[in-house]
C-alpha cells in the first residue's frame, strides 16, 4: 500500500480528506504511483502532470523521507520507506506567488 | 414571478447571485471551487440547470467542471484539450515561433438548442467542442490551422480565444475572437473559417489594415438581429451590418475609445454598452469615474450612465467577459471589476447599485433568466 499526500487544492477536487491509499503490484515508481493515483481519481488527471507529455507540472512537487524527489525520472524507484508505506510521498504545490 | 441568476468567476473562485424579478434583494453564494482561478461560467441556453465552469490554476493546470442543478453541486468533467495533429507555431511576443501550447480555457459557450453541446474557447488560441456534456473534448483545427495561423501573436494577457457568438438563425455560423488575432466567421459549424477583419485599422500592427493580427477584446450581437456585430477593440468601437465583412467605427463621443466588454441590450438591437477605459496602459476609468456608456443608435452617439457607479477615485478595471444583460421586461445590465464589485441596474443602466463589493478580482459576468 502507497501512501500519498495531496495539496488541499486536490484534495478537494479529488474528494478526499488526509492521505490516500494505492496498491501496485509492480515497481514503485513516481509513474506507476500516478497512473494508480489518476486510475482511482480520475479528476486529477492533467493536474500532477501534463496529459500528452506525462511531464511534472512546473509548480508540483514531489517530497518524500525529507527529500525533493521532483527531478527523479519518473521510472525510478521511489525510496523503500514509500514503497513498504512507512512513509507517505507528498504532493506539493510550491510555495509561489502571494 | 421570475428569478435572475447571475454567475461570477474570479481570480479565487466562483459565485452565483440570485434574485427574484424586482432584482432589489440578492442572495450571494460560494465561493465555488474557492482559490483557483475561474475564468468563465456559463448556463445552457436549452437547459438552464445546466452550467458549465472553467477552473484553472497555474499550480494545477485546466479544469471543467460541470452543474447539472443549476450550481448547487458540481462535477468535474473532461480536461483533455489535446491539439488536433502536430500544432505548430505561432509568433511569440517578439516575433519568433512558438509552439502552441494549451494554457486554459478562457471562454465556454453551451449550444443554443443541446444542453450536452458546448465549445470551449482556450489560450494558445483554439476552438474545442464537446458533445458529451464535457467529458470528451476536440478540436475544431480548421479555425488553427488557416493560412494565417502562424502569424497569429499573443495580446498582453497571452493568446486567447475568448469571444464564440453562435448564430441562432443558422447553426452552421460561428464567429469566434482571437486577441490578438481578430474575428474569424465560419459557415459550416466549425469546419472552415475565415477572417472577417476588413475595415480594422489598429496603429500598433505594421500594417495597420492587415486582414489579420488586429486585438480585438469582445465583439456582442443581438439574437434576433445576427447579421449586425459590435466589437471593442483594443482601440476603437466598432460595427459590422454584413456579419463581419466590412466594419467601420462607431466611437463617436465615447471619452476613450479603449476598453473590454460591449453587449447589447436584450430587446433594442441598437441599444449597445461599453466601459471606456483611460488607456491600454492604464487600465483604470478616465479621471477614476466609472462610468458605463450607453448607445441607443447603435454606436456614435453615447451617453455616460454614472447614478450609483463611483465618480471618484475610482481605479478599477472591466475585463472582457464581465458583462451581461438579462431578458427581463426592463433589460439588467451587470458588470464586474477587478476590484470585487458586482454592478447591477434593473432599469437598462439608468441606474446601478452594487450587488457585492468585495469579492475576488472579477474575470466574467453571465446571467441567466429564469421563469
Amino acid at each position: 500500500m502507497i501512501r500519498v499526500v495531496l495539496p488541499a487544492h486536490l484534495r478537494t477536487l479529488a474528494q478526499v480528506s488526509g492521505e490516500v491509499q494505492v496498491q501496485l503490484q509492480g515497481p514503485v515508481t513516481q509513474r506507476e504511483v500516478l497512473d494508480a493515483l489518476e486510475a482511482r481519481y480520475p479528476m486529477l488527471r492533467g493536474t500532477i502532470r501534463d496529459q500528452v507529455t506525462y511531464r511534472r507540472r512546473p509548480f508540483v512537487r514531489f517530497f518524500a523521507c525529507e527529500q525533493d524527489l521532483s527531478h527523479e525520472g519518473p521510472d525510478a524507484p521511489l525510496p523503500d520507506a514509500v514503497a513498504s508505506g512507512a512513509q507517505p510521498l507528498l504532493v506539493v504545490g510550491a510555495m509561489a506567488g502571494g | 414571478m421570475s428569478q435572475v441568476r447571475v454567475l461570477v468567476g474570479t481570480r479565487k473562485g466562483a459565485f452565483i447571485l440570485t434574485a427574484d424579478g424586482t432584482r432589489d434583494q440578492w442572495t450571494v453564494n460560494g465561493p465555488h471551487f474557492a482559490g483557483w482561478e475561474i475564468y468563465h461560467v456559463k448556463g445552457s441556453p436549452a437547459d438552464p440547470a445546466r452550467l458549465y465552469a472553467s477552473q484553472s490554476t497555474s499550480w494545477f493546470g485546466q479544469v471543467v467542471q460541470r452543474s447539472d442543478d443549476g450550481g448547487r453541486t458540481w462535477q468535474p468533467v473532461g480536461n483533455t484539450f489535446t491539439y488536433d495533429g502536430v500544432p505548430g507555431t505561432h509568433q511569440w511576443y517578439d516575433g519568433t515561433p512558438h509552439p502552441w501550447e494549451f494554457a486554459r480555457v478562457w471562454h465556454l459557450e453551451p449550444s443554443l438548442t443541446d444542453p450536452d453541446t458546448v465549445y470551449a474557447g482556450v489560450e494558445d488560441a483554439g476552438l474545442f467542442r464537446s458533445t458529451d456534456g464535457g467529458r470528451e473534448w476536440r478540436e475544431l483545427s480548421g479555425l488553427r490551422r488557416h493560412d494565417s495561423g502562424s502569424s497569429w501573436q499573443p495580446g498582453a494577457g497571452g493568446m486567447c480565444l475568448h469571444t464564440i457568438l453562435l448564430d441562432p438563425t443558422d447553426p452552421a455560423r460561428i464567429f469566434i475572437a482571437i486577441s490578438a488575432a481578430g474575428v474569424f466567421r465560419s459557415e459550416d459549424a466549425g469546419t472552415t473559417w475565415q477572417p472577417v477583419n476588413r475595415g480594422l485599422r489598429s496603429e500598433g500592427i505594421p500594417d495597420p489594415n492587415a486582414g489579420v493580427g488586429h486585438c480585438v477584446h469582445r465583439i456582442a450581437m443581438h439574437p434576433s438581429r445576427p447579421d449586425v456585430l459590435f466589437m471593442q477593440k483594443h482601440w476603437d468601437v466598432m460595427r459590422s451590418d454584413d456579419r463581419g465583412d466590412s466594419w467601420h467605427e462607431v466611437s463617436g463621443n465615447l471619452p476613450t475609445d479603449f476598453g473590454f466588454p460591449i453587449d447589447v441590450h436584450a430587446h433594442e438591437p441598437e441599444t449597445v454598452y461599453v466601459v471606456p477605459i483611460t488607456s491600454d496602459s492604464e487600465h483604470f476609468p478616465p479621471d477614476g469615474r466609472l462610468r458605463v456608456y450607453r448607445s441607443r443608435t447603435g454606436g456614435n452617439e453615447w451617453e455616460g450612465l454614472t447614478a450609483g457607479l463611483p465618480q471618484k477615485d475610482c481605479y478599477v478595471n472591466v475585463l472582457r467577459d464581465a458583462m451581461a444583460v438579462d431578458s427581463l421586461d426592463s433589460c439588467g445590465v451587470y458588470f464586474g471589476t477587478t476590484g470585487g464589485q458586482v454592478y447591477a441596474s434593473a432599469d437598462a443602466g439608468d441606474s446601478w447599485s452594487p450587488i457585492v463589493r468585495d469579492l475576488p478580482a472579477v474575470l466574467s459576468v453571465e446571467v441567466q433568466t429564469l421563469p
